[in-house]
């Protein structure tokens, strides 16, 4: 482990984390670090995969990609994706609780608190043999075990009702009992999923402080939580996550007032979503947007930059083996769109107007991925080296390049923003600009594999043999 | 059946005329049912004919007893109970207080366990009293071992064995044939044999520590049945199905022997009469020690951390693998703690016997002893005790009913219904009480006051 000095202010560091299962990608590439001694929040709407992060870093899953380091306060290192599941509590030091409460229902609260103490008496005991004949030092570790117990009890305001069966208390002190029982493991990382969920205001209070006084002890608190009352007021870091991925990062002032937590959460207005799903080329909204002809709505008025953060899923990796959401489900990245569009528009309108027309026609025809309105404003600065690149569409319309086998819709909008609209520009590639283009798409020696450039030559012939069907797709 | 007489006329009639009105009807109904059931019999002659029998009386006796039946309970039973009921919502809750019996209970019962061969002697005689030595006390205490040996398992750790009689197979064999080839004493067997089983335990433990609930259960399950085909085709070794037999018996302590031959015998040395009770007496007394020593371990277990890291399994497996408790030795550990003391009991039944076939370790076995530590209320040795008494007793004590055959006639033998009566009594037993006799779990630990958690929050585990 190669831990830098400024590492050991992380008490926790996950890098590049993925986990798949199957063919959904539940956490995409997501890094991010807590700080010793704060309390990090991870937040996010519903299905944004916090409690997969959460069965990560506790081992309950073993993830896919990534690594998860936990810096311990005596400067050990643990590298937790490679620990076994009960490892992680008893030697990283670190405690979970659970979303849906996981009390020992039928033990009282005192026993709780025993169990977690587990580790500790074992040794104590020395492994039963000792314990059995009730050795003086194991009734010594029992009676400290008990007064820990009793500690965490009156912290959690439980020491009235500690002999009480734990399923017996109300939502509430269950909640807190499970926070109780967490720390009784002597955790120095706890783990929160939720602990507000389903709480009164006032108990939502007696929540916060009980956490407060956690922090102050010196354990560092990961937290995942629904309740803004209480993310805003305790936490020193947020962490906002979006299906899967990290969308926003900073402390709670920065991420209450960051435009794609806003929409992740509230969602945008339904004009902003339509512009922004007719600009990734959602068939069902183009189609219904042409049933009723809307000029004030039409396609093609605006740059997209959506092959970003919607299509990263898709994109890299086999084809076809991934599956993510549906294209325009991500409220943060539509924002994105949004704002790239204000960005994008006084810089380029007349090709933008000057396309619109176009757009309709190809998207009847159900051609809606023939992305026709690209910018040529965006190309100039990405695109570099190759040689043939148009500033728009001759004729106002692209070929439909995804025609070629091994160049799917993100390609083809990749190769757009290039100013690469026309078979007959692949098929004149250089080596040279196969280069380039290998080096954007991130293919290695794909399209000599595949070999685009004789594809695209015998179907520049035939779209001059009958020029003007429309590109369909096969 | 009757009783869809409509509510208006209910308000009406007074419960006799209602019952009256009921009877009739029962009467109707069940004159209709029998009729054909009853009064008609079809029969064959002496020349083989078929003939229908007419049994008018008895069907007039049926449909009687239906109506008048259906009188008393319309007209009495039911407004006597609902006086009870509502006498009892009427009189002010009082906390009952525990009698004297039920506070005391351990020490009683242990105090009786202790008096009862001696009892025995006293009241029946030397000869008279081995009967109840060795059927009643020796035979239930063997199943109190094992019930509060698959306690461990089941009962604490919840998980679901219904294989245990392998446990008790390898002990009995364990003793049977180190006994037999070496000749060596009981007291050295005894813990070789416990090893030997818990050792069995772990073996079983591994492989399905994947597996819970019912998967475990018949995994389990094929593992008894596996112990057993094994001892019954490896007959070089424990002599198939015919079993082992000359097993020596226990000496008490190496200091006298229950041999008559044998020139240290019990009644030589102390200078008494001779008699094959002094052996069962001892026997029981061993038992009892065994009992004692398996209660003991099992309570001081249950407060030691492993103890109750096998009660939060029970209740929560993923609750405790995150507050770092390794699941898989704790689950092996109850698995070997359990499958020792079948080992113990194995061997001491080995002992007793001084035969020991695969007969004896059939599935039945493994029913039998879940079924008591069911009844008793999982995790409870005194309820498991008492389930042990009820079953294994109740089951010995039909034997004893000769004037049973006055009643129904002397073809009548109670131990063919000994089966019947045991099932009846246990669907019985678990609708009046689901959770066993002693539903309730005592805590391991407490700060103030030690109550008793109630049935409705502890688990039974997912396997």
């Amino acid at each position: 482990m190669n831990a830098t000095p400024s590492s050991k202010d992380f008490i926790l560091q996950v890098e590049h984390l993925s986990m798949k299962f199957g063919g959904l990608v539940a956490i995409g590439d997501l890094s991010f670090q807590a700080r010793r001694g704060e309390i990090t929040a991870l937040i996010g709407p519903n299905g944004a995969g916090k409690t997969t992060v959460f069965n990560c870093i506790t081992g309950f899953y073993k993830p896919s990609e990534g690594m998860i380091t936990l810096n311990r306060n005596d400067g050990s290192t643990y590298l937790l994706e490679r620990l076994p599941n009960h490892e992680i509590p008893a030697r990283a030091k670190v405690a979970r609780t659970f979303q849906n409460i996981r009390l020992f229902s039928g033990m009282t609260l005192l026993e709780n608190l025993l169990v977690a103490q587990h580790n500790k008496l074992m040794k104590a005991s020395g492994y039963t043999v000792l314990g059995l004949f009730g050795v003086p030092s194991y009734r010594k570790a029992s009676a400290e075990s008990i007064e820990l117990a009793k500690y965490w009890l009156e912290k959690a305001d439980l020491v009235e009702r500690a002999d009480d069966p734990a399923g017996d208390l109300p939502y509430g002190a269950q909640r807190r009992l499970e926070i109780a029982r967490a720390m009784c493991t002597g955790p120095e990382l706890l783990c929160l999923d939720e602990p507000a969920a389903g709480l009164n205001p006032k108990e939502s209070a007696a929540l916060n402080d009980l956490l407060m006084g956690i922090k102050a002890t010196g354990t560092s608190i990961l937290l995942i939580e629904h309740d803004m009352s209480v993310v805003m007021q305790i936490s020193d870091h947020v962490v906002v996550l979006e299906y899967g991925r990290k969308i926003s990062d900073g402390n709670p002032q920065s991420v209450r007032t960051d435009p794609r937590v806003i929409a992740a959460y509230l969602g945008v207005d339904d004009e902003e979503v339509e512009t922004v799903l007719t600009e990734v080329g959602d068939e069902d909204v183009i189609e219904q947007l042409d049933i009723g002809p809307d000029a004030a709505h039409g396609p093609g008025n605006s740059a997209s930059m959506m092959a970003g953060p919607v299509s990263d899923t898709v994109e890299h990796g086999d084809e076809g083996e991934r599956v993510t959401v549906s294209k325009g489900a991500s409220k943060a990245a539509q924002v994105d769109a949004r704002a790239a569009s204000i960005a994008s528009k006084p810089v380029a309108p007349p090709p933008a107007t000057k396309s619109a027309p176009a757009a309709k026609p190809a998207a009847k025809t159900g051609t809606a991925k023939a992305d026709t309105k690209k910018p040529a404003t965006k190309a100039p600065t990405k695109a570099k080296g190759i040689s043939n690149r148009l500033d728009a569409p001759r004729g106002g319309k692209a070929d439909s390049l995804i025609r070629i086998k091994g160049i799917g819709p993100v390609n083809e909008r990749k190769l757009n923003e290039h100013g690469i609209f026309h078979f007959d520009q692949i098929a004149a590639w250089k080596k040279a600009d196969i280069e380039a283009a290998e080096a954007y798409l991130a293919f290695d020696g794909r399209i000599a594999r595949e070999d685009w450039i004789g594809q695209a030559k015998t179907l520049a012939k035939e779209v001059a043999a009958k020029p003007a069907t429309g590109g369909g797709r096969k | 059946m009757a009783a869809t007489v409509s509510s208006e006329r209910d308000t009406v009639a007074t419960p006799v005329q209602r019952a009256f009105r009921e009877a009739l009807y029962a009467g109707v109904i069940s004159f209709g049912l029998f009729v054909l059931f009853i009064g008609l019999r079809t029969d064959q002659n002496i020349s083989n004919e078929l003939i229908l029998v007419q049994r008018w009386g008895l069907l007039a006796i049926v449909v009687g007893a239906v109506a008048v039946g259906r009188f008393l309970y319309v007209a009495y039973a039911i407004p006597a109970m609902e006086r009870s009921k509502a006498e009892k919502a009427a009189a002010p809750a009082v906390v009952a207080e525990p009698g004297f019996i039920k506070q005391n209970f351990n020490k009683i019962g242990a105090t009786v366990l202790i008096l009862y061969p001696i009892a025995m002697v006293l009241l029946f005689g030397f000869q008279g009293s081995l009967k109840w030595v060795d059927n009643f006390g020796i035979q239930i205490l063997i199943y109190v071992m094992l019930a509060w040996g698959l306690n461990i398992v089941v009962g604490l750790a919840g998980l679901l064995d219904l294989g245990y009689v392998a446990f008790y197979a390898v002990g009995a064999y364990a003793y049977a044939l180190l006994g037999t080839h070496f000749g060596l004493s009981f007291w050295i067997l005894l813990p070789a044999a416990g090893a030997m089983a818990a050792f069995w335990g772990v073996m079983l433990g591994f492989p399905v520590l994947r597996l819970r609930g019912d998967y475990l259960a018949i995994v389990t399950l094929a593992f008894g049945e596996i112990i057993r085909l094994v001892l019954i085709n490896w007959r070089e070794v424990t002599n198939g199905s015919a079993g082992i037999s000359g097993i020596p018996k226990v000496s008490f302590f190496g200091l006298m022997s229950f041999n008559v031959s044998d020139p240290n015998y019990i009644a030589k040395v102390l200078h008494i009469a001779q008699s094959g009770a002094y052996y069962k007496i001892f026997l029981y007394y061993l038992a009892l020690g065994l009992c004692f020593l398996t209660a003991f371990v099992t309570i001081r277990l249950r407060r030691l951390p492993v103890g109750r890291a096998w009660e939060a399994l029970r209740e929560d497996e993923i609750a405790c693998r995150s507050l770092g408790i390794n699941t898989t030795t704790t689950k092996l550990t109850a698995f070997a703690t359990g499958a020792m003391f079948g080992g113990f009991a194995g061997s001491f039944f080995a002992a007793r016997q001084g035969f020991v076939s695969p007969e004896s370790f059939v599935f039945l076995e493994s029913a039998i002893i879940l079924a008591i530590v069911v009844l008793g209320g999982m995790g409870s040795l005194g309820g498991i005790a008492v389930a042990a008494l009820v079953m294994i007793g109740g089951t010995e004590i039909l034997r004893e009913l000769d004037f049973l055959k006055a009643v129904f006639g002397p073809d009548f033998t109670p131990e063919l219904y000994r089966m019947l009566l045991f099932g009846m009594a246990m669907v019985i037993v678990m609708l009046w009480k689901p959770r066993g006799f002693v539903g309730s779990r005592e805590p391991t630990a407490f700060l103030k006051e030690r109550r008793a958690v109630s049935s409705s929050f502890t688990k039974e585990g997912h396997g």
